[in-house]
């Protein structure tokens, strides 16, 4: 379990974006998970309030967005979402695809501050 | 009440290892080291398959291995019979490395030195999966004793793998190792997976290793050098020069 590591990181990215910004209260904090990302969300969010207490984030909310697993099918050419990630075939013609597009994101996109 | 303002950053949240990971893999380009990283299950046999493959390579190659582990520097102590350089990392709570441990570690060391530098990461399939840590290629090994559905329950960690290697051969049969249903499990996660069965306590299937991995290493060179050569053609600085 390295979620905590990984919060701890946010943590340290929006201070130092805040403080390049003139300050300010934190109140929210987008990040975007891709499900191949290696973080798991509920153990992400567990380890928040303890990664971010003492800080100037502290009772901040993260707010994740999910990002599907995404390919591109080498024979039928379109672009797919992978329902599992054990199964990298084209849902619509079974052929194995090798190249995501998406689902590889451990992404903070914004912050909202008052 | 102020009204909130919402600030965009799109920064990559392990952009500090991101940025450490991609000067160490320039410094390995420069001082034409091949770097591979092993990550698997603890008791997999990463060691075992380590030892063996530096004692086969350490013949016509200048070899070295970092390893690292939450404690003891047994490991260390065991690849250090194959007469390689060895250094052992310990990350005491940490369950994974990271590239400034890599950065940290290989301080010391003169890459001129060296044709080839293996990372061992801490035995886990789940934390090695997202840090870089600026290798030409990451190993995923599975034992035979492992089930070989291994690969379909921690798929993140063999999709970002470049190659694949199934250990302990030797006692496939006592522990009825299904070989074509591991294959399966493993295309199916990373489809055209390069995959390697192998003991490395009979010495079975090392050989194909060795020279599958002489060939990359070989490639990876020949396309540096026509790079160099391409970029003092373009009035750039060959990288073999600085």
């Amino acid at each position: 379990m390295h979620e905590l590591s990984i919060a701890l990181s946010i943590v340290e990215i929006a201070v130092e974006t805040v403080e390049k910004n003139g300050g300010g209260k934190v109140e929210a904090i987008y990040l975007k998970l891709g499900t191949m990302s290696g973080v798991v969300k509920e153990a992400l969010l567990f380890s928040w309030q303890m990664a971010s207490a003492d800080t100037p984030l502290e009772g901040s909310r993260l707010v994740i967005e999910e990002v599907p697993i995404v390919v591109r099918c080498t024979k039928c050419e379109a672009v797919r979402t992978l329902d599992a990630m054990n199964k990298f075939v084209c849902p619509v013609c079974d052929q194995p695809v090798a190249n995501i597009l998406q689902g590889k994101e451990l992404q903070l996109t914004s912050l909202e501050i008052v | 009440m102020k009204t909130p303002r919402l600030l965009e950053i799109r920064e990559n949240v392990l952009k500090h290892n991101d940025i450490l990971a991609r000067n160490l893999r320039e410094k390995f380009e420069l001082n034409e080291v091949f770097v591979v990283s092993l990550v698997s299950s603890p008791g997999a046999g990463k060691t075992e398959f380590l030892e063996k493959t530096l004692t086969l390579l350490h013949e016509n190659f200048r070899v070295a291995a970092l390893v690292g582990d939450l404690a003891t520097d047994n490991d260390a102590e065991r690849l250090a019979r194959s007469n390689a350089q060895v250094k052992q990392i310990t990350t005491g709570t940490i369950c994974h490395l990271e590239a400034a441990m890599i950065e940290n570690a290989l301080a010391d060391w003169n890459l001129r030195e060296l044709d080839f530098l293996f990372i061992e990461n801490v035995g886990n399939l789940v934390c090695p999966a997202s840090y870089d840590l600026g290798e030409n290629l990451r190993l995923v090994l599975m034992s035979t004793t492992e089930g070989e559905d291994k690969p379909l329950k921690y798929p993140t960690i063999f999709n970002t793998s470049d190659v694949a290697v199934i250990t302990k051969t030797d006692i496939a049969e006592a522990v009825e190792f299904d070989s074509e249903k591991a294959k399966k499990s493993i295309e199916s996660v990373r489809p055209a997976m390069q995959i390697f069965e192998v003991s490395a306590k009979n010495g079975a299937g090392m050989i194909g290793w060795i020279e599958w991995l002489k060939n990359k290493a070989a490639i990876s060179k020949n396309r540096r050098s026509i790079n160099a050569r391409r970029q003092t053609n373009d009035g750039g600085i060959a990288l073999g020069q600085i």
